[in-house]
């Protein structure tokens, strides 16, 4: 008896879901239909309990009368969770696979998408420093939540995260000392503010907008996880699309694009970093 | 003990000590074993998928990490990996996450508990085992209140008891038992399921 009243609940609550995430799509264009929904659910059960509501019909209404909310559960959806250099031997990896290709390239063009509050973008811009290719590199940082970019822009992190962003640095194989390129002020540390040169911040959906620009690599760590198949395709299509001949496509270590559509166009360069590469002479 | 029920999935929660432990869970249970386990080991966000390997080796289940995507298989048995909170979904796919740590940890026993309580229901069973915190306590509440079965490892025989204390004192726990009872449960659950099916044919 107790089972089926709460499988009665559970469907309830997964159909509020659902309609919430169409108000939020049709309201705001944040497209969250094509979610793994187990995650989804998690985070808007969360807000709706911290928020002492009834029910996630109560939450669709706060979504859509009350102003600046939506930022709320942008911030819920979104996983801005990173580090420099998270996962040491992916940036090992691209220093010491990928670099010395795109060193032949007279301008490196680099994509990273999903980029969230920007740690593993500066992490790209010192290694690419360090190898002597930053001045003729451009950086394309792009993630859907204009609240996550801002931090990004500005390069200001914690210090309390600077011992680990160090020892990862030095595992990725930096060569430098990782203190060159921060300045701690208070509980702060202020990344070197020439490492921003190269690098445009900018608003871009994965779910809902398309192709950005003809780029060398493109970087999306840890955001594939979170969609249904369906979108993997989509979103995966686009890098396809975006990649020159020959580019490369670094993804989460979890990550991987054995069983979808892109899979025939591109050849594994690093199984365990999950490291690809378009082929240049497509089947 | 009642087990006139048809479970199909088990969650496993653990920590400190727990490599022990599943180490002999895992070459004891039967061949052809008819359920799906997912186990969370709160492990260094450096390992690097060796436990699997090395349960693998030893059981006859197949034994791996868990990849995004997947769906669970009966005889299978899917370890989170470090760094990622496992989910399941409603279609009986994996997913992983790498959101915020919940009580510090990541993966989350709680976090896999709480998503598989709601997608299995009765057909699931929450085990608690040796380690050093309160993880999977809230999760066992979860199972409980979705009709699922809750057993925790004996405090006494733990090698770390926090974990199991922790568990009991929420009054949910169907089953407090030794690892060998845990065991015997597990395969004759396996043995129930392979003559119910010879029944029903």
């Amino acid at each position: 008896m107790e089972q089926t009243e709460h499988q009665n609940e559970i469907q309830t609550e997964d159909i509020e879901l659902e309609l919430l995430l169409e108000a939020i799509f049709k309201k705001f264009g944040y497209d969250f239909r094509d979610y793994n929904k187990a995650h989804v659910k998690r985070r808007i059960l969360q807000r709706k309990q911290s928020l002492g509501l009834r029910s996630l019909s109560d939450l669709q209404h706060k979504t859509l009368h009350e102003k600046g909310f939506i930022d709320v559960l942008l911030r819920d959806l979104s996983i801005n969770v990173t580090e420099m250099y998270r996962d040491p031997s992916f940036y090992a990896a691209m220093r010491n696979e990928v670099l010395p290709i795109l060193k032949t390239y007279p301008y490196i063009k680099i994509w990273h998408a999903g980029c969230a509050t920007g740690e593993e973008v500066y992490s790209f811009a010192i290694m690419l420093k360090e190898e002597g290719l930053y001045h003729r590199t451009q950086i394309y940082a792009t993630d859907f939540n204009p609240v996550v970019l801002e931090t990004a822009r500005k390069g200001i992190y914690p210090i309390s995260k600077i011992k680990e962003f160090t020892a990862n640095y030095q595992q990725a194989g930096g060569t430098h000392s990782f203190s060159e390129y921060y300045l701690a002020k208070y509980d702060s540390a202020i990344l070197n503010q020439n490492l921003r040169e190269n690098i445009v911040f900018a608003e871009h959906n994965l779910v809902t907008d398309s192709v950005f620009a003809e780029v060398h690599l493109i970087v999306c760590r840890n955001v594939l996880i979170y969609f249904n198949k369906t979108l993997q395709n989509r979103v995966l299509q686009i890098f396809s699309e975006s990649l020159i001949k020959g580019g490369y496509l670094g993804l989460g270590s979890k990550e991987n694009i054995m069983f979808t559509d892109i899979y025939p166009f591109f050849e594994t360069l690093d199984s365990k970093n999950k490291i690809y590469k378009k082929k240049v002479h497509l089947p | 003990m009642e087990l006139n029920n048809t479970y199909k999935v088990i969650v496993i929660g653990t920590s400190a000590g727990g490599l022990k432990v599943l180490k002999e869970l895992f070459a004891a249970l039967t061949p052809n074993f008819t359920l799906s386990v997912l186990v969370v080991q709160h492990l260094s966000p450096q390992s690097d998928g060796f436990m699997a390997h090395y349960l693998n080796k030893l059981s006859h289940l197949t034994i791996k990490e868990a990849d995004a995507g997947e769906l669970l298989l009966p005889n299978h048995a899917y370890i989170a990996p470090a760094n990622y909170h496992l989910l399941v979904e409603k279609d009986h796919s994996l997913s992983l996450s790498v959101s915020e740590k919940v009580s510090y940890a990541r993966p989350s026993i709680d976090v896999l508990f709480e998503s598989a309580a709601e997608v299995f229901l009765d057909q699931l069973i929450g085990i608690v085992l040796t380690g050093a915190n309160d993880d999977g306590a809230k999760g066992l509440i979860n199972i409980h209140q979705f009709g699922g079965l809750t057993i925790v490892q004996d405090p006494a025989e733990a090698e770390v008891s926090a974990m199991p204390l922790a568990a009991i004192q929420t009054g949910k726990v169907d089953h407090v038992l030794g690892m060998s009872e845990i065991i015997k449960l597990l395969n004759t659950l396996s043995e129930q399921n392979h003559l119910g099916k010879q029944r029903s044919i």
